[in-house]
């Protein structure tokens, strides 16, 4: 791969434009509810602090992670906690998911936050429990809590830390707009990662169809040693960790492996900024930039909405919507999900609230496969979609898998480039379900196996133990002793209790 | 409403690149016309008719069978039978009477397409299984090359002859058909005489590869056919890995043995401009639904093309040889698309996790 930053990948139309020359919009009216999902991040739902009527104040820890992959939550603003109770959660199953609802007072008076020492003279151990109570996760969209991360780095020589401001998907300008205006903030959070991991460089990866971020960051940057800003291929899906270490470093992540291995740890510029807010000011994570766009907004831009906001009020906040979208979504084009309500509220993850037309969705009534090979030469990882769903499809799902099922990122390139209109990646998604499932019936039944088996060795050593007590019954008038007849009535005893 | 809910979960990507199949096969349509109209006017009015039966026939079967699995009969819209027809029509001889156009579009695609299961489906290529077919099935035919009598020249049949030569009211006259060059290469090594002196006497390189010369209906100028495939390349319709393959292992098998015997084996320019090994490299090879997915595998597929093509040009018992040749590989894609994958991101070429030195700090 000589050369190469990536194999295949995609150029869809980038549509950046609509937001990329507009400052985010700071001040946005505070909403009256504020609505937190228990469950934002990559691992079990929080667990809540507070009870219905509690005042709360801005900042303040209202639910506990639950779990090593799960994430503190904190109040956006100050009010009152008016019910915990279940919402339309903003994940295309539009399932119900329990959350927070904080009714705010309108004063927006923040906890007494810590006086802070320089972070950098902390110890990085101290600094990731700081990332962990401040409940930061991927902010790219993966909703992977930081500081789990974090520690993992540190069990690892990490020579490049990249911190990854590639922004790939479509329409979303948050990250572009995050570096232009905030470029000291993450050159800050950047150093101070360096430090928990130890790393030894830096490297900020920036697509170079972003020329005034790549500036801003340089900038920035110059009075540090050891943190490069460098321009990657305008590549779809460049953005993807995997392919953004491949673009940068030119080595491959290990299938099945993580980037650790390969002494390279990413982070997304706004888990950064996050983090710099965190070790810096003591600020949990409880706002962030949101790009609100798509051909049905009247006023796309990015907006630095709180955590809990209802979708409809950040797409008021630029002008409403112009026409009914034909889909609503949360993220990218290429990998966001549908939002079932626009009532629902904006959480951890969400990068960008799309609102886009029948034209730019551009959604076909499928036709069958003709084998044409685009989605070949567009998978990033070197995989085979068109035997991948065809195999998925009937459901010969070790076939699916050795077709690349196991390595597939999801990222959609192969989707959106099918002229048969085939949704791959919906194949895809249904197969990686329905292979966890069978993982998850087989370890039960391998469960429940050990424990049958576990239970008629017991029910053999019992009948064992009865046999020989019988046995030594018989045996007692014959022989003397009074001592022996103790021993048979113990093990009685023992094997009642047993069972 | 059930339409809605399927389309409500429906997954990611919301965005495409406006591509469809039928674009894609109208545009190998518009690359193929050049070569058509050069057809058209060597061969006059009875190749068109030719031409455009077997169009008919094949979407008219298309239609049928459409109807017969109670599909829509909306999928015509993808073109992809006009393709099959249009490429068929080219491989067959300009002259072809009424029942073998539509025999040839019948079969192309009832029993090449729908029988496996309509489309990409087939494992053979449609318009080469019905060109063999029938070329076994009716030798005469299959082979009767009229000479060149170009639109609107004296020996140009007019519209009512040419009508009575379609529907067999009246034979080829005398002294209108003869011998392409590949045929009379091969009758000259069957005879045990010199192909190169033959071939020197009667017939020019150049007007082999302009394509003023008899032959199948399209095939004769493999200048405008290249055009059309350079412009498909240009397109990314296909890719260059099939046709550069196939002719390059017919470029350098042919070389090869002409090195070895100039009497006995024909030049390689003659092989390359001769036939349908142009068509076939860009147009018939590289049919999506039949060859490999993989760009090792069309590098394996395109050479092997050349390969078996080549091997009965100068020893089989055919003078031309891509229908047979396409239909050999076609037989084995399936085989190539098992044993060559393109090597997965962090992975190596047999599917294993690459090795890497851990960075797990010792502890």
């Amino acid at each position: 791969m000589f050369g190469i930053a990536m194999r295949g990948g995609v150029h869809p139309e980038t549509k950046k434009d609509l937001t990329a020359e507009r400052s985010i919009i700071r001040q946005l009216p505070l909403p009256k509810r504020l609505y937190l999902p228990l469950s934002q991040h990559a691992g079990i739902e929080s667990r809540a602090q507070v009870q219905v009527g509690d005042r709360v104040l801005k900042g303040q820890l209202v639910a506990r992670s639950g779990g090593p992959l799960s994430a503190n939550l904190h109040a956006p603003t100050s009010g009152t906690v008016v019910a915990i109770e279940p919402i339309i959660a903003p994940h295309p199953s539009g399932l119900p998911a329990v959350a927070i609802v904080i009714e705010s007072d309108g004063e927006d008076q923040w906890m007494t936050l810590p006086t802070l020492d320089d972070p950098l003279a902390l110890s990085p151990d101290e600094l990731a429990d700081k990332v962990e109570a401040a409940g930061i996760v991927g902010m790219g969209g993966a909703i992977f809590p930081a500081a789990v991360k974090l520690r993992q780095g540190r069990r690892f020589e990490i020579k490049t830390l990249i911190i990854n401001g590639s922004e790939c998907e479509p329409y979303l300008t948050c990250d572009d707009r995050l570096m232009q205006e905030r470029a000291e903030a993450i050159i800050d959070g950047a150093r101070m990662i360096r430090h928990i991991i130890e790393a030894f460089e830096v490297i900020i990866a920036i697509e170079d169809n972003k020329p005034d971020a790549t500036a801003a960051l340089k900038k920035a940057a110059a009075p540090f040693g050891m943190i490069e800003v460098r321009n990657v291929p305008t590549q779809y899906p460049m953005g993807s960790a995997k392919q953004l270490i491949q673009a940068v470093t030119g080595k491959e992540v290990p299938a099945g492996g993580r980037s650790n291995d390969i002494g390279v740890l990413v982070h997304n510029v706004g888990t950064v900024y996050a983090i710099h807010e965190a070790l810096r000011f003591g600020r949990p994570l409880i706002s962030r930039i949101v790009t609100v766009s798509g051909g049905c907004v009247q006023s796309p831009h990015n907006v630095e909405a709180l955590i809990g906001t209802p979708v409809r009020d950040i797409i008021q906040a630029c002008g409403g919507l112009n026409a009914t979208p034909a889909r609503l979504l949360m993220g990218g084009p290429m990998m966001g999900q549908i939002i079932p309500s626009i009532d629902s509220p904006v959480i951890k993850g969400c990068t960008g609230v799309l609102a886009l037309t029948r034209q730019e969705v551009n959604e076909h009534v499928p036709s069958p496969c003709i084998r044409c090979s685009r989605c070949v030469d567009a998978c990033p990882m070197g995989l085979v979609p068109l035997e991948m769903a065809k195999h998925a499809k009937v459901d010969d799902f070790d076939n699916a898998q050795q077709y690349g099922l196991r390595d597939c990122i999801l990222c959609g390139s192969c989707a959106y480039v099918c002229p048969s209109h085939i949704p791959l990646v919906q194949f895809f998604e249904y197969a990686k379900g329905e292979l966890k499932e069978r993982r998850n019936s087989e370890h039960k039944q391998e469960y429940t196996k050990r424990l049958t088996e576990q239970r008629n060795e017991r029910i053999e050593r019992e009948k064992a133990a009865k046999l020989a007590a019988k046995k030594a019954k018989k045996k007692k008038p014959s022989r003397q002793s009074e001592a022996a007849a103790s021993e048979p009535a113990a093990t009685a005893q023992e094997e009642s209790a047993e069972s | 409403m059930n339409a809605i809910r399927e389309s409500v979960h429906r997954a990611a990507p919301y965005a495409h690149d406006r591509s469809s199949v039928d674009r894609i096969m109208l545009q190998v349509c518009l690359a193929l016309t050049p070569a058509t109209l050069f057809g058209f006017y060597l061969f006059g009015l009875p190749a068109i008719l030719t031409f455009v039966s077997i169009c008919l026939a094949a979407i008219a079967t298309e239609a049928i069978c459409l109807l017969l699995q109670g599909q829509s009969i909306s999928r015509l819209r993808d073109a992809s039978a006009l393709l099959t027809g249009w490429l068929l029509a080219m491989s067959m001889p300009p002259w072809c009477p009424w029942w073998l156009c539509l025999g040839a579009g019948f079969f192309a695609i009832a029993i090449g397409k729908h029988l496996y299961g309509g489309i990409g489906q087939n494992v053979f290529n449609p318009a080469m299984l019905a060109r063999v077919a029938l070329l076994i099935s009716f030798p005469v035919q299959m082979t009767t090359w009229v000479q060149v009598t170009p639109l609107g020249s004296e020996q140009a049949p007019g519209l009512l002859q040419s009508l009575a030569i379609f529907f067999e009211q009246q034979s080829i006259p005398d002294g209108y058909t003869g011998a392409t060059l590949l045929g009379a290469a091969k009758a000259a090594a069957n005879g045990g005489s010199a192909i190169s002196e033959l071939v020197a006497d009667n017939y020019s390189l150049t007007q082999s590869f302009l394509g003023n010369t008899l032959g199948s209906l399209g095939e004769t100028s493999e200048l405008l056919i290249l055009l059309g495939g350079l412009w498909l390349l240009r397109r990314r319709i296909i890719s260059w890995h099939i046709p550069v393959a196939m002719l390059g292992s017919t470029l350098l098998l042919s070389g090869l043995f002409y090195m070895v015997s100039h009497a006995q084996y024909l030049s390689p320019w003659y092989h390359l401009t001769s036939g349908g090994v142009m068509l076939g490299a860009f147009f018939i090879a590289t049919d999506y639904v039949t060859s490999p997915s993989s760009t090792a595998g069309k590098l394996i597929f395109g050479a092997g093309c050349g390969l078996v093509m080549y091997v009965i040009r100068a020893w089989g018992g055919f003078p031309e040889a891509v229908g047979f040749a396409v239909l050999f590989m076609n037989a084995l894609t399936p085989l190539i698309d098992r044993v060559v994958k393109p090597r997965a991101y962090g992975r190596d070429q047999r599917g294993n996790p690459i090795k890497n030195v851990s960075a797990r700090k010792a502890s």
